[in-house]
C-alpha cells in the first residue's frame, strides 16, 4: 500500500469514521477511491474496478458522464444554488419537466438535497393532506437516515441513536403479504403507505406479481396515500422510466434521488398530486430548505431526464439486462450448489448465495477480480448487482468473465474445496 | 429579455455532447452486431431476404420521394436502381457463405467469419435510396450492424427508408438496433461517427472530400473516389447498338450515376455512322457555340455546377441558353483535346457527353487513358468492339479497375447489365486512392481467422472443421413480479416468415429444428431455475 494511500485511511480512522475504516480493512476491501471515470473506479493505487454498486444507482448514467459535467460547467458560469424563497428558472423548469415524465396526476416538485429529506417531505405532505399519522412501511425497509424516514426502517439503524418510533406511529409489515398489510391499513389511521418498488437493502427481494397493486388498491381502500421510493428503481433502471409503472401502479406520491442528478450535484425531489401536495396551495411557506433543489442541481436533473429518455438508452438497458442475465445463468449452472438464485428487474439485481453471509466473501473476491458490487446489509446472502444502463457489450463481457472467476473463489472460500477457508470464521 | 434554461443549458453543440450522441449510436449497434453474431445463416439469410422484400416493395415510393427531395434524377430510374439493390442484391449472394466456416482445400487452412462489427455508412444525394438498400442489406448479410449517414439533402427520405429497414430487420428477428440511421446530420457529428473508435469500418460513397475525410479518419475505410468514365466505339463494333447502350446509360437516371459514360472516343472513319445512330437514339450533336455555352453553364470557377446535377438534357440545354427538340436525351459536346484546357473532359453527372474523335485505334487508348489519370482514376471505362485483342489492350492501359463491353456502363460497371457484383459502391483501388479495387460487397465486410495446422500434419478434410456454436437470439431476462413477464417466461416466438417462392430458399426444416430446440432448451432451463 502507498505512503499517500496510508495516510488517506490514518486520516479517516482519526477524523472521519474509525469503524467504517477498520471495517472495510477487515473485509479485504482496502479501497479509497481516486479517479473515477464511466463505470470504472480507481483505487489510490492504481487498481481498476468495475463499478456494478454505483452508489445505488447514483451513478446510472457512469461516473462524471461527460455531458452532465459539461452542463454542470456551463451552468456554473450562469447559477448557483438559488434562493429557495422565491421562484427560479431551474427549478421551475425541473418541476414542469418531472410533471410530464412521471407518472399520471403528479404535479408539483418538492425539493430536498438528498433522498431522506424527499422522504421526509412525502411523510410530511401525506400528513398534511390525510390529516393522519401513521405510516406503513416493509419490514427492513430502507427510506434514509433522517428523523422520519429512519423510522420507518429498520431498527439496526434508528436504535443506536435512540430514534426509532415510541408512539406507534410507525408501523412495519412483511413484504409481499397483503393480509398483514391490509390488517394494518383498516383501522383507517394511516396516512400513508411508503414503499421501495423493489427493497433494495433488502436485498432486491422481488414483489410477488399483482402485490404492489393490490397495496395501492388497499390505500384506495383505507384512505392511506401511496409513496413510491423510486430512488434505487428510478430512471429507466428497470427498463421504463420509473419501476412502479412497470408494476401497474399510479403513486399518490414519488421519491426520487441518487440517479437524478448523476452523482455530479445532489438534490432529490418528492413529486406529489395535487391532493398530497394540498399544503403547497395554503402555506408553501410551511416547510424550507436552503440546499433544496439547489438550481446547479435541477440543471444537471434536467439533462439526466434527456439522456434517460434517448430512445437508444432504452434499447441499452435491454441489452444490458438481457446478456448480462444470460452470462449470471451460465455462471449458476457452473455453481448451482452456492449461486442459487437471481432477483430482477431490468438492471436492478441481487445475486442470491448459499450461505447466511455468502455475499460477503463474493463481495471480497469480485474485488480481488476487478469488479466492485455490495452485499446487501440488511440481507447478507445476497449480493446487490447493479450495473448501469449505458454499459457497452465489451464491459458487460469483461465483467462477466471476471465474475464467473470470483464466484468460483467464493464458492471455495466457503464450501471448500480452495485453499483459503472463509474469512468469516 | 433574457435567456431561458433551455437556451442557457443547450450544449448540444459542444464536443462533448456529439461525441456522446455519437457513441450512443455505435455502442447500440456494437450490443446489435454482437448479438446478431449469435445467429445461424438461415436466421441470418431469413432477416436479409425479408427486409430486401420490404425494400423491393417500396422501391417506387422512394425513388419518387428521393427526386422530390433532392431534384437528382428520373423518379422511374431511381425505382428500378432501388429494386435492383433489393431482392436480385441477396439473391446474387444468395450462394456465399458469411456465417459458416470453410476449408481451403489446397491449403488446408479452414477460415471462419468475423464480421466487422459496426459499419458506418454514408448515403449520397444522388443515389440515397439504392445506396442505403444496399449498404443495408450488404451488413445484415454478414451479420454486422450498420448506421447509415445521410447527405443533409437526401435526408428526409433516407431517414424514413433507413427506419423502414431497420424495421423489417427486427420484424424478422434482428437484434434491435442493427439498422440505425443519424437523424440530425451535421458535419462534426458525422466527423464524430468517423473518427470514433467504436466505428468499425467507414462505407463512404459521396463526394471527394467526405471520401478523403473517412480515409483520413484513422479508422479502416472503404471509400470510392470520383468516376469520369471514357467510352471507346472501334471500327469493329455494332455501331448502332453501341449508339442506343451509350444514349441508353447516359441518360439513365440523369447520369447521376458515377459509372455513366464522360467521354466518348471514337474513330475518324466511325465517327459519321455513330453520330447518325446517336441522333437516332435521341441524342443532340451540339454546334460549337452550344459546347461553348455548355462549358460557360457546366463548370464554374468553382468546379461543377451543381445545378445542373441529374436535370434532364432539355433542361440543362435551356439553361445554357440553348433549345433542343423536346426528346432529347442526352447532350453531345464534341471537344478536340483531353485533360488540361478542357473542363468537358471532367466528370459530369449529368447527360452532357463529351466527344473526341482519334485517328487511330493508339491514340484512342492514350486519350482513353489521358482522361482517366485526369481525373476519375480507378474507377470505370467502357468500350464497344468486337476485337478481342482491342478490348485487352484498352483495358490493360486505362487506369480503371473494371472495363464493360460491349453494354452501357451506368448500369454495366455496377453489375447490373454485366456479371460484375452488382453494387453502387465502386471500388476506384489503388489509382483511385482507394483500399479496394473491385465492386463493394458484403465480402468487404467480413474478415476470417484462419486456422493454420502444421505443415507436416498432411493433408485435411473436412472433417476438419467444427461446428460454430450459433446460439440465437438472447433470451429475454425476466421482470420479476411483472405479471407474465417473471421467471420462466417463455421466449418471444420466433419469426417465421412468409413462405417465399423464390428458389435457393433457406434450409427452413433445419432453422425451424434448431429453434423448436431451442425453445425447449429454455423451458428446461426455466423448470431447473423454479
Amino acid at each position: 500500500m502507498s505512503e499517500a494511500k496510508l495516510k488517506v485511511l490514518e486520516a479517516s480512522k482519526a477524523y472521519w469514521n474509525p469503524d467504517k475504516t477498520q471495517f472495510w480493512q477487515d473485509a479485504g476491501v482496502d479501497l479509497v477511491i481516486d479517479k473515477r471515470e464511466g463505470y470504472y473506479l480507481y483505487d489510490m493505487d492504481g487498481r481498476r474496478l468495475i463499478d456494478v454498486h454505483l452508489n445505488g444507482g447514483t451513478y446510472n448514467l457512469g461516473h462524471r458522464n461527460p455531458e452532465l459535467v459539461e452542463v454542470l460547467n456551463v451552468g456554473a458560469r450562469h447559477f448557483d444554488m438559488g434562493n429557495h424563497h422565491f421562484p427560479a428558472m431551474a427549478r421551475a423548469a425541473l418541476a414542469e419537466e418531472l410533471a410530464k415524465c412521471t407518472p399520471e396526476g403528479l404535479k408539483y416538485t418538492i425539493y430536498g438535497a438528498g433522498g431522506a429529506e424527499a422522504v421526509e417531505l412525502a411523510i410530511k405532505s401525506a400528513r398534511n393532506a390525510t390529516r393522519k399519522r401513521k405510516i406503513v412501511s416493509i419490514i427492513k425497509a430502507y427510506h434514509g437516515h433522517s428523523g422520519l424516514s429512519v423510522k420507518t426502517g429498520d431498527e439496526r439503524f434508528s436504535k443506536t441513536f435512540l430514534s426509532e418510533d415510541t408512539l406507534g406511529e410507525f408501523v412495519q409489515v412483511p413484504f409481499n403479504d397483503l393480509t398483514a398489510m391490509e390488517d394494518a391499513l383498516k383501522g383507517r389511521d394511516v396516512a400513508a403507505v411508503i414503499m421501495e418498488t423493489i427493497p433494495a437493502t433488502y436485498g432486491f427481494p422481488m414483489p410477488n406479481e399483482g402485490y404492489l397493486p393490490s397495496v395501492k388498491k388497499l390505500c384506495e381502500r383505507y384512505d392511506a396515500l401511496y409513496i413510491a421510493d423510486e430512488v434505487q428503481t428510478g430512471f429507466m433502471r428497470t427498463g421504463d422510466m420509473w419501476g412502479i409503472t412497470r408494476y401497474g401502479v399510479t403513486p399518490d406520491i414519488m421519491v426520487i434521488g441518487k440517479g437524478v442528478t448523476g452523482g455530479i450535484y445532489p438534490i432529490s425531489c418528492c413529486v406529489v398530486s395535487e391532493q398530497a401536495g394540498a399544503w403547497l396551495k395554503q402555506d408553501g411557506f410551511a416547510h424550507m430548505s436552503t440546499a433544496g433543489g439547489a438550481e446547479l442541481g435541477c440543471v444537471v436533473a434536467l439533462k439526466v431526464l434527456e439522456i434517460t429518455q434517448r430512445p437508444e438508452v432504452r434499447s441499452s438497458v435491454r441489452y444490458v439486462s438481457n446478456f448480462v442475465r444470460a452470462g449470471l445463468d451460465d455462471i449458476r449452472a457452473l455453481y448451482p450448489d452456492f449461486f442459487i438464485g437471481i432477483r430482477q428487474h431490468g438492471v436492478i439485481m441481487g445475486l442470491e448465495f448459499n450461505h447466511p453471509e455468502g455475499a460477503k466473501p463474493v463481495m471480497r473476491r469480485l474485488y480481488e477480480n476487478g469488479v466492485w458490487a455490495i452485499f446487501s446489509t440488511l440481507d447478507p446472502r445476497v449480493l446487490q448487482f447493479k450495473p448501469g444502463i449505458l454499459m457497452t457489450q465489451d464491459l458487460a463481457e469483461e465483467m462477466l468473465r471476471r465474475v464467473e472467476i470470483a464466484v468460483g473463489q467464493a464458492r471455495d472460500d466457503v464450501m471448500g474445496g480452495g485453499a483459503k477457508r472463509s474469512y468469516l470464521q | 429579455m433574457s435567456q431561458t434554461v433551455a437556451e442557457l443549458m443547450d450544449i448540444s453543440a459542444s464536443p462533448v455532447a456529439l461525441k456522446a450522441k455519437a457513441e450512443l449510436v455505435l455502442d447500440r449497434g456494437r450490443w446489435a452486431s454482437q448479438v446478431f453474431q449469435r445467429y445461424d445463416r438461415d436466421r441470418t439469410m431469413e432477416i436479409a431476404r425479408h427486409v430486401a422484400q420490404v425494400a423491393h416493395a417500396k422501391a417506387k415510393e422512394y425513388g419518387e420521394w428521393a427526386v422530390k427531395e433532392t431534384g437528382f434524377g428520373v423518379a422511374a430510374h431511381k425505382a428500378l436502381k432501388n429494386e435492383l439493390s433489393s431482392i436480385p442484391l441477396v439473391d446474387f449472394y444468395s450462394d456465399w457463405n458469411f456465417v459458416d466456416p470453410r476449408l481451403d482445400e489446397r491449403t488446408g487452412v479452414v477460415e471462419i467469419p468475423k464480421p466487422a462489427g459496426v459499419v458506418f455508412a454514408l448515403a449520397p444525394s444522388t443515389n440515397p435510396i439504392a445506396t442505403i438498400y444496399f449498404k443495408v442489406l450488404a451488413s445484415l448479410m454478414t451479420r454486422n450492424a450498420v448506421v447509415i449517414s445521410p447527405h443533409p439533402a437526401a435526408l428526409e427520405c433516407c431517414v424514413d427508408a433507413t427506419k423502414t429497414l431497420a424495421a423489417a430487420a427486427e420484424e424478422a428477428g434482428a437484434p434491435e438496433g442493427i439498422v440505425q440511421v443519424v437523424e440530425q446530420v451535421s458535419l462534426p457529428l458525422v466527423d464524430e461517427f468517423m473518427k470514433s473508435p467504436k466505428t468499425d469500418v467507414i462505407l463512404a460513397t459521396g463526394g471527394t472530400p467526405m471520401v478523403r475525410a473517412a480515409y483520413s479518419s484513422s479508422n479502416p475505410a472503404i471509400g470510392v473516389g470520383p468516376g469520369n468514365a471514357p467510352v471507346f466505339v472501334d471500327a469493329t463494333a455494332d455501331v448502332k447498338d453501341a449508339a442506343r447502350h451509350i444514349v441508353d446509360s447516359k441518360s439513365f437516371d440523369n447520369s447521376v450515376l458515377c459509372t455513366n459514360e464522360s467521354v466518348l472516343i471514337t474513330l475518324s472513319d466511325v465517327a459519321s455512322k455513330l453520330e447518325r445512330e446517336l441522333s437516332n437514339a435521341g441524342a443532340h450533336l451540339c454546334r460549337e457555340e452550344e459546347v461553348e455555352a455548355l462549358r460557360r453553364y457546366l463548370f464554374h470557377a468553382r468546379g461543377f455546377n451543381v445545378e445542373s446535377l441529374g436535370r434532364d438534357a432539355v433542361w440543362i440545354a435551356d439553361q445554357a441558353g440553348f433549345k433542343v427538340p423536346k426528346n432529347t436525351r442526352i447532350l453531345v459536346a464534341k471537344i478536340s483535346q483531353i485533360g488540361a484546357g478542357e473542363v468537358l473532359s471532367k466528370e459530369k453527372l449529368c447527360p452532357v457527353l463529351g466527344y473526341f474523335v482519334a485517328s487511330s485505334v493508339d491514340q484512342a487508348i492514350m486519350q482513353a487513358r489521358a482522361l482517366l489519370r485526369f481525373s476519375g482514376a480507378g474507377h470505370s471505362a467502357a468500350i464497344h468492339s468486337n476485337d478481342p485483342q482491342t478490348v485487352t489492350d484498352y483495358a490493360a492501359a486505362v487506369e480503371s479497375y473494371r472495363v464493360v463491353v460491349n453494354a452501357p456502363c451506368s448500369q454495366g460497371a455496377a453489375g447490373f447489365a454485366t456479371n460484375l457484383s452488382p453494387s453502387f459502391t465502386i471500388g476506384t483501388g489503388f489509382f483511385g486512392r482507394s483500399s479496394v479495387g473491385e465492386n463493394i460487397g458484403p465480402q468487404h465486410l467480413v474478415n476470417w481467422t484462419r486456422i493454420a495446422w502444421h505443415k507436416d500434419s498432411g493433408p485435411l478434410d473436412r472433417s476438419a472443421i467444427g461446428r460454430l456454436q450459433h446460439r440465437g437470439p438472447l433470451p429475454v431476462a425476466p421482470s420479476d413480479g411483472v405479471p407474465g413477464q417473471g421467471v420462466g417466461t417463455p421466449p418471444i416466438a420466433p419469426f417465421r416468415p412468409q413462405p417465399s417462392s423464390r428458389p435457393g430458399g433457406s434450409g427452413g426444416q433445419d432453422g425451424l429444428r434448431d429453434e423448436i430446440r431451442q425453445i425447449i432448451a429454455e423451458e428446461l432451463r426455466g423448470l431447473l431455475k423454479g
